[in-house]
C-alpha cells in the first residue's frame, strides 16, 4: 500500500502502507523503548498523537490475544480495549512474526483497529527534526493509490490541533467499573493504563476505575482509602473537573497518588504549574533521581506536558523527582497532606518494573493516612 | 608498570614492593579475577592492607562456587536450574540418573566454559566429569539438566555502591542455549523478547546482582523457554567480559572506564555520558539499530578438530556488524570476518550438497557453517518450523535468513533492477549483486550510484537521537535517507587509519597496538584529524574517543570507498592493520585512493616472489631455492632436485595459511591440489625447506634512506615454526657478531632499494653461518610492539613520521645492542579449546596469543615468560619422554642427562627408555595409552597427576604423523592438554625448558618494574 506522513512544516516522508487505510492527522511524536509496542500503542496518554518508535524493527514477536485476562479481569497484555495512536511510523514492519502467545501480527491488529501505519521511513531523521523543531502536527494517510500529498498539505491546518482537542474525554471511561477485593481505591479515568488497576488489585485493594469527570460526593461515596488519578492525553488544564476534584481531595486528607498527567492536575490543584515540553518524554530509559535520598530510579515515561519547577516554590508542594537529564519535574509531595504525585509511570508496562515502590508509597499512606 | 606474569606469586611481589591502597580485580578477565581470588585466599591482601575496589572477594565468590551461586539466587527469589555440584564420577552419575539425560557438565573457576559439555549418556558423562574434575581449580564440577532449546539471554549491568543499578545492554544469541556465547551469534538488543520478558529477566537481574553486591559492571545470563515465561539465571561474571566489550561498541556507553569510577567510590548519577556530555551516565542506552556479533573460528589451521560447537568456547576473535535490519547487519558481520564470504548466499564458492538426513543432522549438532546449512535447509524447501525444531533457532531469526534467500532468488530469475534497493537494504554487497548478474562490482557500483541508492552515514549516540550528541562514532546503512553528520570541510579533512579485523590466528592485538600508535602519531607529528576504520569490538582502536571519526565498519574496498567518497582523507593508511588491510592496498592505490608510506608498486615487488627474488640478486642477497609453479610434474622434478623437504605455499601468504612443509611426491601432489585451490590466480612457490638453521626477525622503520632497526629477534625454536608461535629472544643468543653486521647490512639495503617508507619485518634464516632472506613484509609486524616495549623506541610512531614524509630522527643503527637485558616472547596456545586439535608447531601459525617478559639473563626472562603463559616450573618431579626418531634423541640426551641430574624421576615408552636407559640409566618404562592393559600405563598416570610434564618430539617427518603408530603420540599429547599438564614438542623448547629448571634451582626471578629493564630513551620522541 502507499504511504505518506506530512509534517506542518511541510517535510513529506514516503514509504510503505500497511494496517488499515485511511487518512489521520495527530500531534507526531517518538518513542524510544525498544521493545513493548503493544502496551505502548494501547496506552490512553497516546490519543491524538501520530508515534514514530525509534528502535527500527518492530512487530517481531507480533500481539497476543485480547481477551487474556488476569485473575481479576483485567487484560494481560493490553493497557486499554483498543490501539490509542491515531497512526503508527516504523523504519521496518516484521512481516511473520513469531511468538509463544502470538495471536496476529502487528499488521493485522493495526488493520482491526483501523488504524494506519506506515513503513520504511528513515525513523532517526524524523527523530532528529522532532527533537531540534518540538512536537508538531502531521497528517498520515495509508491508501491503495498514489497519494497526493499536497492536499494533505491542505487539509493539515484546517485538522483539529492537539493541543486544543479534548482528548481525556474521548479515551475516559463512561461506567463505573471494579475489580478485585478489599477496601476500595478509586481510580479516577482521565486515560488510566490497566496496569495501574493491576498494581492496585496486587496490593490487596479494590480498584474502582471511575470517569474523570466523576463528582466528588461520588467519589467519596466509595469510602475510598485512597485515590489515584491516572494517566492520560493531553494538557491538563482541559481537566478542570478533575482538578476541583483532586482539590476536594486533598481538603478531605484522603491518600492520593498521581500519575503523569494525573500528577499534572494534582499539581495544578496544589497551586503549581504547567507547561508543554519542547519534545516530551517517551520511553523506558530515564533515570530520575529521588531528591529525599539520592537514590536514582529508572523509569517509563510518555509526557508532553511537565510540572514547572518555579512554580513549586509558591505552591503546596515539595520537590520529590527531578530527571537527571534535563533536570524538569518528575514528582512532588504534598508538604502537609497524605498525596504524592509522579511524573513517570510506576505501573510500568512497557518498561522497567523499578518504581513499583510508589505503589507500596500509597500503601503506607492509606495505612496511615498522615504525611510522610 | 610490571610486565610480569598473572600469578599470585608475582603479583605478590609487586604488592611487597609497591604497597598499594587498593587492588582492582574486575579488568583483566578471568585470570586477574583468579589471581586476586587466590591472594585474597592466602590472607595477602590482608597481610599488606589492600582494599579490592568494585565487587568484593565474597561476592565474586557466590558467582564462582555453583552451589553459593544457587543458594544466593534462591534467596533472592530468581530461579536455578536443579542441579547437584559433584567432586567425584559416582556422585554426578546419580544427579544425572536423578535429572534425566542429557545433561550439562559445568567446571567451577575455569575460563571461556573450559573442560564442560553435554552429556547424553553415561559413557560422554565419565570422560567430561574427570577431565572438568582436573581442569577445575577448586575439584568441582555441576551436573545440570540440559536446556539446550531455551533462548540465550543476557544483560550488562552497572551497580554502584549506592544500590543504583542500570542494564547498559541486554543480548540475544541467536544459536539458543545449544552454543556458548563466545561462539554464538549475538544480537543487541534482544529481538523476539516480548516487553514481559525483557523486563522480567531485566528486574531479575537487578534483584540478583544487588543480592551478590556487585560494584561496577557485570554480566548476567538468563535462559529463558521458547514457550512461556520460565527461566532461570545461568551466571553471573563479575568481571568485564568479552560480553561487556562488546556491549560497550555496541552501545556507545563505555562500561570500563565507567566501571572503574564507580570502583573508585562515585555513584552512576554524578558520572556523565561520555558521548552527549550532559545527559547522565545513570541511564539505559537506547539502541536505533541492530548489531549482531560474529565470532572467528580458525578450524580450518588445525588437524583432527572437532568443529560442532557446543559449551565450549572455540572461537579465536569476534567482529560486529551494525545495520538498521538483522539481514544488513548479519551479511556487515559476515564479511567483516575477512574469511573469503561475501555473506550469507550467493559467496565464491557453490555450498556443499547434501541429503536430506545430513541436512537434519548439521542442523541439529551445529558447528561454524550453521548459518549456511540454514540456507541450504530453506532452499531445500524445509518450513520454519522444522528448521527451528531441529536447530533451536527463533523462527524470527529463520524469517529474516529466509528473506536473504528470496531476495537472492529473485535476483536469480530476473535482472529487473527494481530490487537494488531492497538487496542493499538487506544487506547484499556489490559483489554479491554482481556474482547473481554476472556484472563486475564496479559496473553494480555505478548501476547503484545512477539509482541513487546510497549508504547513509548515521551516529550511535546511546539514545537513539533523544538528545543532541556531537559524536564521532558512526556506521553506515542503507536503512536511511540522510547522514547524521556533514563530510569534513578542508580542516577536518586528515589521513584515515584501516584497522586489522577480527583477531583470529596471525593477527591479534599486535595490530591493534600498530593501529592505534599510528593514529596518535599521526595526531602527534601530524597535527591533523584522523579517521579510523575497524570492526572489532574487542579492540581499542575501535574506542571513539582516539581518533577524530570512529567507522564502525566493514573492511571491504567497497565500504572504505563509500568512506573515502564521503570522508574525502589527504592520505589513507593500510601499513598497520595486518594482512586484511594490507590486502585492499592493490585495489585502493588502483581506485586512486592516495596509500601513505611505501608506494604500492614496491610493496607489490615485496610480495611478488620472482619480482623480490629479482631483487635481491640484484643486492647479491642470498635466499633459500625456490621456484613457482602451476604444473605439478615441474614442481615434483624441482623438488626432488633440491631434496625433500621442501616448503610449499601460494603467493599471498597470510599466518601462514596454506603453507606446509612437505616431505614426499606423495604428499607434494596432495597438497599442491589444495593449495592451488586456494588462490587460482597465483602459482605455487615451492622452496628448499632447510633442516637445523636458526630463524631471525629484524623489525625496522624507514625513511627512505635512513633505517632504524628495531632491535634483531631470534627465534629460540629451529626454523620451520611459525614466527607467530616460535618463542623469541632479545638480544640474540647464539648469532655471532659477523652473522648480525652481515644481517644489519641487508636490512639497511633492503630497506632502500624497496624505498620503504614506514614499518617493515624481514625474516632470515641462519644455515652453517649464511645469512639467507626469507621473506620482507612492508608493514607493521607481529612482533613491533614487543620490540618496541623492549629497547624503549616506538616504532610504530617512528613509522608515523616517515608516513607524514618526514626524517627519521638519528638513531645509531645498533642501537638495541645497547640493551642490558633479556626479552623473551612466549607463545599462548588454545588448543584445549579446540576438542580433538593437535599440538605440534610448524610453519602453519596455531597460536592465539603472547606473553612477554624481560629479565636481566635469558633464563630470568624465559622463566617469567614461560609462567605467565601458563607453564608450572617443577623444582623436581616426573617428566614422560618420548622421541621420535635416533637422531631427535641424540640431540635431546644432554637435557635428559640435566633432568635426571637435578633430581627428576624419568619416564619413558620402549624405545626411548632404551636408548636413554643405555646411557643414563634410572629411566622407568611406561606403556602407550593405546595398549591399556599393559601397566604402568601413561594413561593411569597422566589422570593420577603422577607426571608433572612431558617432552614428546614427534618424528621430523609430518607425513608419518598420520600413521597409527603415531596416534599414540597425538594421545598423549590431547590428554596431557586437557589435563593442563606442559607439553614440549620441540627440541629447543625441550632445552630452554630443562635450562629453565636448573637455572630455578639457584636462582630466583627478578620482578622489577619495566622501566629498569629498559635502556634510557634516545633523542627521538616516543
Amino acid at each position: 500500500m502507499f504511504a505518506a506522513l506530512v509534517l506542518d512544516d511541510g517535510v513529506v516522508l514516503e514509504g510503505e502502507g500497511f494496517g488499515y487505510p485511511k487518512t489521520v492527522f495527530g500531534e507526531a511524536v517518538f518513542n524510544t523503548g525498544m521493545v513493548g509496542y503493544i502496551e505502548t500503542l494501547t496506552d490512553p496518554s497516546y490519543k491524538g498523537q501520530i508515534l514514530s518508535i525509534t528502535y527500527p524493527l518492530v512487530g517481531n514477536y507480533g500481539v497476543p490475544d485480547p481477551a487474556v485476562t488476569d485473575d481479576s479481569g483485567i487484560p494481560l497484555n493490553f493497557e486499554s480495549d483498543s490501539i490509542q495512536v491515531r497512526g503508527l511510523v516504523i523504519h521496518e514492519l516484521t512481516k511473520v512474526a513469531s511468538h509463544w502467545n502470538l495471536s496476529m501480527t502487528l499488521d493485522e491488529w493495526l488493520y482491526k483497529n483501523n488504524i494506519p501505519g506506515i513503513s520504511g521511513i528513515d525513523t532517526r531523521h524524523l527523530t532528529k527534526s522532532l527533537r531540534e523543531d518540538g512536537v508538531r502536527m502531521a497528517a498520515l494517510k495509508v491508501s491503495e493509490h498514489p497519494i497526493d500529498t499536497d492536499i494533505l498539505k491542505e487539509q493539515l491546518p484546517d485538522a483539529p490541533q492537539y493541543n486544543s482537542e479534548h482528548l481525556v474525554d474521548d479515551v475516559s471511561t463512561r461506567k463505573h467499573l471494579t475489580f478485585g477485593s478489599g477496601r476500595n481505591v478509586v481510580v479516577v479515568d482521565t486515560g488510566a493504563k490497566n496496569a495501574i488497576l493491576r498494581h492496585v488489585v496486587n496490593l490487596g485493594y479494590r480498584a474502582v476505575k471511575v470517569p474523570y469527570n466523576t463528582k466528588v460526593s461520588d467519589i467519596l461515596s466509595y469510602d475510598p482509602a485512597g485515590v489515584i488519578i491516572s494517566n492520560g492525553p493531553g494538557d491538563p488544564i482541559h481537566c478542570p473537573d478533575t482538578i476541583h476534584a483532586a482539590r476536594k481531595i486533598l481538603d478531605e486528607d484522603i491518600p492520593m497518588l498521581g500519575i503523569c498527567l494525573g500528577a499534572q492536575i494534582i499539581s495544578l490543584a496544589g497551586n503549581a504549574k504547567t507547561y508543554k515540553l519542547k519534545y516530551g518524554h517517551r520511553g523506558q530509559n530515564k533515570s530520575c533521581l529521588d531528591v529525599s535520598t539520592g537514590q536514582v530510579h529508572v523509569t517509563s515515561q510518555n509526557h508532553g506536558y511537565a510540572i514547572s519547577p518555579e512554580s513549586l516554590a509558591d505552591s503546596e508542594f515539595d520537590l520529590w523527582f527531578t530527571n537527571t537529564d534535563d533536570g524538569t519535574v518528575e514528582g512532588i509531595r504534598h508538604k502537609t497532606r497524605p498525596c504524592i504525585a509522579v511524573q513517570f509511570h510506576p505501573e510500568a508496562s512497557p518498561g522497567p518494573y523499578d518504581c513499583e515502590f510508589i505503589f507500596k508509597e500509597l500503601q503506607s499512606m492509606m495505612e496511615d493516612p498522615r504525611p510522610a | 608498570m610490571y610486565l610480569l606474569p598473572v600469578t599470585p606469586d608475582y603479583v605478590k611481589s609487586v604488592i611487597e614492593e609497591e604497597r598499594p591502597d587498593a587492588i582492582m580485580l574486575s579488568y583483566g578477565g578471568q585470570t586477574a579475577l583468579n589471581c586476586g581470588v587466590s591472594l585474597a585466599q592466602s590472607d595477602t591482601l590482608k597481610k599488606y592492607g589492600v582494599e579490592v575496589l568494585g565487587t568484593k572477594i565474597e561476592g565474586i565468590q557466590m558467582t564462582e562456587d555453583r552451589q553459593l551461586f544457587k543458594d544466593a539466587m534462591v534467596d533472592c527469589d530468581v530461579p536455578v536450574l536443579p542441579s547437584d555440584t559433584v567432586t567425584n564420577f559416582e556422585d554426578a552419575k546419580k544427579t544425572a540418573q536423578r535429572l534425566g539425560f542429557p545433561v550439562i557438565v559445568r567446571v567451577a573457576y575455569t575460563l571461556g566454559g573450559k573442560g564442560g559439555g553435554v552429556a547424553y549418556n553415561e559413557l560422554d558423562l565419565h570422560e567430561i566429569v574427570e577431565r572438568g574434575l582436573k581442569a577445575s581449580m577448586v575439584g568441582q564440577v555441576l551436573i545440570e539438566e540440559y536446556i539446550g532449546a531455551w533462548k540465550q539471554i543476557e544483560y550488562e549491568i552497572m551497580r554502584d555502591a549506592e544500590d543504583n543499578g542500570v542494564i547498559v545492554c541486554n543480548m540475544e544469541n541467536v544459536l539458543s542455549m545449544k552454543v556458548h556465547t563466545g561462539d554464538n551469534i549475538v544480537v543487541a538488543p534482544s529481538q523476539t523478547l516480548t516487553n514481559r520478558e525483557y523486563h522480567i529477566l531485566r528486574s531479575a537481574g537487578l534483584r540478583a546482582t544487588k543480592h551478590i553486591g556487585i560494584v561496577g559492571e557485570c554480566n548476567i545470563q538468563f535462559a529463558l523457554s521458547p514457550d512461556s515465561e520460565k527461566y532461570v539465571a545461568i551466571e553471573v561474571n563479575p568481571r568485564l567480559s568479552r560480553s561487556s566489550a562488546l556491549a560497550s561498541k555496541a552501545t556507545g556507553y563505555p562500561l570500563a572506564y565507567m566501571s572503574a569510577k564507580i570502583g573508585l567510590g562515585y555513584g552512576l548519577h554524578e558520572l556523565t555520558n561520555t558521548i552527549t556530555k550532559k545527559t547522565t551516565a545513570c541511564f539505559e542506552p537506547s539502541l536505533d539499530y541492530i548489531v549482531c556479533k560474529h565470532p572467528r573460528w580458525d578450524f580450518a589451521k588445525f588437524d583432527m578438530v572437532e568443529r560442532r560447537l557446543g559449551p565450549t568456547m572455540k572461537s579465536v576473535g569476534e567482529v560486529m556488524g551494525i545495520g538498521r535490519t538483522f539481514e544488513e547487519s548479519l551479511q556487515k558481520a559476515i564479511r567483516m570476518l575477512d574469511i573469503g564470504m561475501d555473506g550469507l548466499v550467493l559467496n565464491r564458492f557453490a555450498t556443499k550438497e547434501y541429503t536430506e538426513e545430513e541436512l537434519e543432522d548439521r542442523l541439529v549438532h551445529l558447528d561454524d557453517s550453521i548459518l549456511y546449512h540454514v540456507v541450504t535447509a530453506i532452499m531445500a524447501g524445509f518450513s520454519t518450523r522444522r528448521i527451528t525444531k531441529l536447530s533451536a533457532i527463533d523462527p524470527w531469526f529463520i524469517e529474516k535468513i529466509r528473506h536473504i534467500v528470496q531476495v537472492q532468488t529473485s535476483m536469480a530469475s530476473s535482472k529487473d533492477t527494481s530490487i537494488l534497493r531492497e538487496a542493499k537494504a538487506a544487506g547484499f554487497s556489490d559483489v554479491q549483486i554482481g556474482r547473481a548478474w554476472q556484472k563486475t562490482d564496479a559496473q553494480v557500483r555505478s548501476m547503484r550510484k545512477e539509482m541513487g541508492i546510497l549508504p547513509s552515514l548515521k551516529q550511535i549516540d546511546s539514545l537513539a537521537a533523544e538528545w543532541p550528541a556531537a559524536t564521532n562514532y558512526l556506521y553506515m546503512t542503507y536503512g536511511g535517507e540522510t547522514h547524521d553528520i556533514a563530510t569534513p570541510n578542508d580542516d577536518g579533512r586528515g589521513i584515515m587509519v584501516i584497522g586489522a579485523g577480527p583477531y583470529r590466528i596471525g593477527s591479534s592485538v599486535e595490530f591493534d597496538w600498530g593501529t592505534v600508535n599510528m593514529v596518535w602519531g599521526i595526531r602527534e607529528h601530524g597535527k591533523m584529524p584522523v579517521s579510523v576504520v575497524n570492526c572489532n569490538p574487542e579492540t581499542v582502536s575501535t574506542d571513539y574517543d582516539i581518533c577524530e571519526r570512529l567507522y564502525f565498519e566493514e573492511l571491504t574496498f567497497e565500504r572504505i570507498m563509500d568512506i573515502i567518497e564521503f570522508e574525502q582523507p589527504r592520505g589513507v593508511v593500510t601499513c598497520v592493520g595486518g594482512q586484511t588491510a594490507n590486502n585492499l592496498t592493490p585495489a585502493l592505490a588502483l581506485g586512486g585512493v592516495p596509500i601513505l608510506g611505501t608506494l604500492a608498486s614496491d610493496v607489490d615487488r615485496a610480495e611478488d616472489r620472482s619480482k623480490f627474488s629479482a631483487a635481491l640478486d640484484k643486492l647479491h642477497i642470498r635466499q633459500p631455492q625456490w621456484r613457482a609453479f602451476s604444473q605439478l610434474p615441474e614442481a615434483r622434478s624441482f623438488a626432488r632436485e633440491v631434496g625433500f623437504p621442501v616448503l610449499v605455499r601460494p603467493s599471498y601468504v597470510l599466518s601462514g595459511a596454506a603453507m606446509k612443509v612437505v616431505w614426499s611426491d606423495d604428499e607434494l601432489r596432495t597438497y599442491t591440489r589444495k593449495a592451488t585451490n586456494l588462490s587460482p590466480n597465483h602459482p605455487v612457490v615451492i622452496s628448499k625447506f632447510m633442516l637445523d638453521s636458526l630463524e631471525v626477525d629484524v623489525d625496522g622503520v624507514s625513511d627512505g634512506t635512513d633505517v632504524i632497526i628495531g632491535a634483531i629477534v631470534e627465534h629460540i625454536d629451529s626454523a620451520g615454526v611459525h614466527s607467530g608461535d616460535a618463542m623469541m629472544s632479545i638480544p640474540p643468543w647464539r648469532l655471532n657478531n659477523k652473522t648480525i653486521e652481515t644481517i644489519t647490512e641487508y636490512t639497511i639495503k633492503i630497506a632502500r632499494t624497496f624505498r620503504i617508507r614506514g614499518p617493515f619485518n624481514l625474516q632470515f634464516l641462519i644455515h652453517d653461518n649464511e645469512v639467507y632472506v626469507i621473506e620482507l613484509n612492508i608493514r607493521a609486524s607481529r612482533s613491533m610492539p614487543f620490540v618496541s616495549k623492549l629497547v624503549g623506541i616506538n616504532m610504530i610512531s617512528l613509522a608515523s613520521m616517515s608516513i607524514l614524509g618526514m626524517k627519521l630522527p638519528k638513531v645509531p643503527i645498533d642501537h638495541w645492542r645497547g640493551i642490558p637485558n633479556f626479552g623473551i616472547k612466549v607463545p599462548q596456545f588454545s588448543f584445549m579449546q579446540l576438542e580433538g586439535a593437535d599440538l605440534t608447531l610448524g610453519v602453519e601459525m596455531h597460536s592465539t596469543g603472547e606473553a612477554a617478559c624481560f629479565g636481566q639473563s635469558f633464563y630470568d626472562a624465559l622463566s617469567k615468560g614461560l609462567t605467565a603463559v601458563g607453564y608450572n616450573l617443577p623444582s623436581h618431579g616426573t617428566a614422560l619422554v618420548t622421541v621420535g626418531g635416533i637422531r631427535n634423541k641424540e640431540k635431546l640426551l644432554p637435557s635428559v642427562a640435566k633432568l635426571h641430574e637435578l633430581g627428576f624421576n624419568i619416564l619413558a615408552t620402549e624405545h626411548t627408555a632404551e636408548f636413554f636407559e643405555e646411557r643414563l640409566g634410572a629411566i622407568k618404562v611406561v606403556h602407550k595409552i593405546s595398549e591399556p592393559n599393559r601397566k604402568p600405563n601413561i594413561a593411569d598416570m597422566l589422570y593420577n597427576r603422577k607426571i608433572d610434564f612431558i617432552i614428546n618430539i614427534p618424528s621430523t617427518s609430518t607425513l608419518e604423523k598420520y600413521i597409527g603408530m603415531l596416534e599414540d603420540e597425538y594421545q598423549i599429547r590431547r590428554k596431557a592438554l586437557e589435563l593442563g599438564i606442559p607439553v614440549l614438542t620441540t627440541i629447543e623448547l625441550a632445552d630452554a625448558f630443562v635450562n629453565t629448571l636448573e637455572w630455578m634451582k639457584t636462582n630466583k626471578t627478578t620482578r622489577y618494574p619495566i622501566q629498569p629493564y629498559l635502556i634510557p630513551p634516545t633523542d627521538n620522541k616516543t
